[in-house]
């Protein structure tokens, strides 16, 4: 890899700072952090909820999230009767700006593969068993659109803050995989 | 192209395995080529249809057995010699042949910004008509395309319900091989996960795919 760099750049094909610059992006300034601020805003403002789910470009790009591969994203919604669940059984497509890169599993075989004709059993797996009666939406990313979940709001959380709130907001229920949990007093989930 | 890429409905990958706390990057050269793959897309002698069949287009047993990051060095390397970046003698020896120009990084740190926030090409030019309409039945039509493409196998010849038009966007079964652009609407198509899978598939359930006009047809 070093070797490759090092030639690209004796070419004059790329720059290394403008690469430094890249990695950091991702590992220091997107992630699922914006997502769940996104999330959790939508929790407690219906107006900004509604702009989210009406037109989620203009809505994330509000809180300051703009950056490539996330120009088209779209939110979909949990509701008690409605769970949705992303996935890219092509590549590996992803909300970069809001959930930065995938996490390995996302991009694996396994998941790509049994998302789409198995995604109850996917979801058993994160522990997220869901009834007969709730209807199981998968999302496959085979444009340049991006999908988000919006999950359901857990009960007992009323009286939070929206940075308490974007706290409980995880990757995993954001891709579908999982719902948005409170941590018990003294429990360890 | 019916690779093994075209993972949706296999059974046989195995469970999905998490990792807790992944890190963004789990060696610093995973980062470097993710940021290499980017920055050389600045170049624009090919676009990102054209990146992801490079990756199909890998040997198959090579494709599921590589890492994520590894399937990219593979990638990169191959397009930087596709398309004359660099030598197949440069690439192996690790050196530029000597008296070769040196160029101008397409991507600096004064253009990263604007290069990063360009849109996706798509819009909703009204010059391009729309060959469905929300709510319309539609059959994803039964091809097998032998390059990129889009439309994966197992919805094909299967019957949906158009859910929302998101406008016009590029084709990729052209766009990735210099065949042009063929602008044409995209909608999300709803399909019954019975229909997909068979009777014994939670009707309840549903998968949506976004799909382009061409894939479409009148069910």
């Amino acid at each position: 890899m070093k070797s490759l760099e090092s030639l690209l750049v004796e070419k004059g094909l790329v720059d290394p700072a403008a690469l430094d610059a890249l990695i950091d992006t991702m590992e220091h300034k997107v992630g699922p952090r914006n997502g769940a601020r996104v999330v959790a805003r939508a929790w407690m403002d219906p107006a900004y909820r509604k702009r989210l789910l009406e037109n989620a470009p203009a809505a994330i790009a509000e809180l300051g999230f703009t950056s490539g591969q996330g120009e088209h994203t779209l939110v979909v919604e949990n509701d008690p009767k409605v769970h949705n669940l992303v996935v890219c059984t092509l590549c590996s497509c992803y909300p970069w700006p809001i959930l930065g890169l995938p996490p390995v599993w996302y991009k694996s075989a396994p998941y790509r593969s049994r998302a789409v004709i198995d995604p109850r059993g996917i979801l058993r797996e994160f522990g997220t068993e869901l009834t007969e009666d709730v209807e199981v939406r998968v999302w496959d990313s085979t444009a340049e659109l991006r999908y988000i979940v919006l999950p359901e709001r857990p009960a007992g959380t009323e009286s939070m803050t929206e940075e308490q709130l974007a706290a409980l907001v995880t990757r995993d229920a954001m891709v579908g995989v999982a719902k948005v949990t409170v941590p018990r007093p003294g429990g360890d989930q | 192209m019916n690779g093994v890429h075209d993972m949706g409905g296999q059974q046989d990958m195995g469970p999905v395995v998490c990792e807790k706390n992944e890190p963004v990057f789990h060696a610093s050269w995973e980062g470097r080529i993710y940021a290499l793959n980017c920055a050389i897309r600045a170049w624009r002698k090919w676009s990102l249809d054209t990146d992801r069949h490079a990756l199909e287009l890998m040997p198959p047993v090579d494709y599921l057995r590589m890492s994520y990051y590894e399937r990219w060095v593979h990638r990169l390397e191959a397009q930087l010699v596709q398309y004359g970046l660099v030598s197949k003698e440069e690439l192996e020896s690790g050196k530029a042949a000597p008296g070769s120009a040196r160029a101008t990084p397409a991507f600096g740190l004064a253009t990263s910004d604007s290069w990063l926030r360009r849109a996706i090409a798509s819009s909703d030019d009204p010059n391009v008509r729309a060959l469905f309409t929300v709510h319309q039945r539609v059959r994803a039509r039964n091809i097998n395309p032998t390059g990129h493409t889009r439309l994966p196998r197992y919805a094909r010849g299967k019957i949906g319900v158009i859910v929302r038009d998101h406008g016009v966007y590029l084709f990729p079964d052209t766009n990735a091989h210099f065949q042009g652009e063929k602008r044409q609407h995209v909608y999300s198509v709803r399909f019954a996960a019975t229909e997909l899978w068979g009777e014994n598939a939670s009707p309840r359930d549903s998968v949506h795919l976004d799909l382009w006009d061409d894939y479409l047809e009148r069910a």
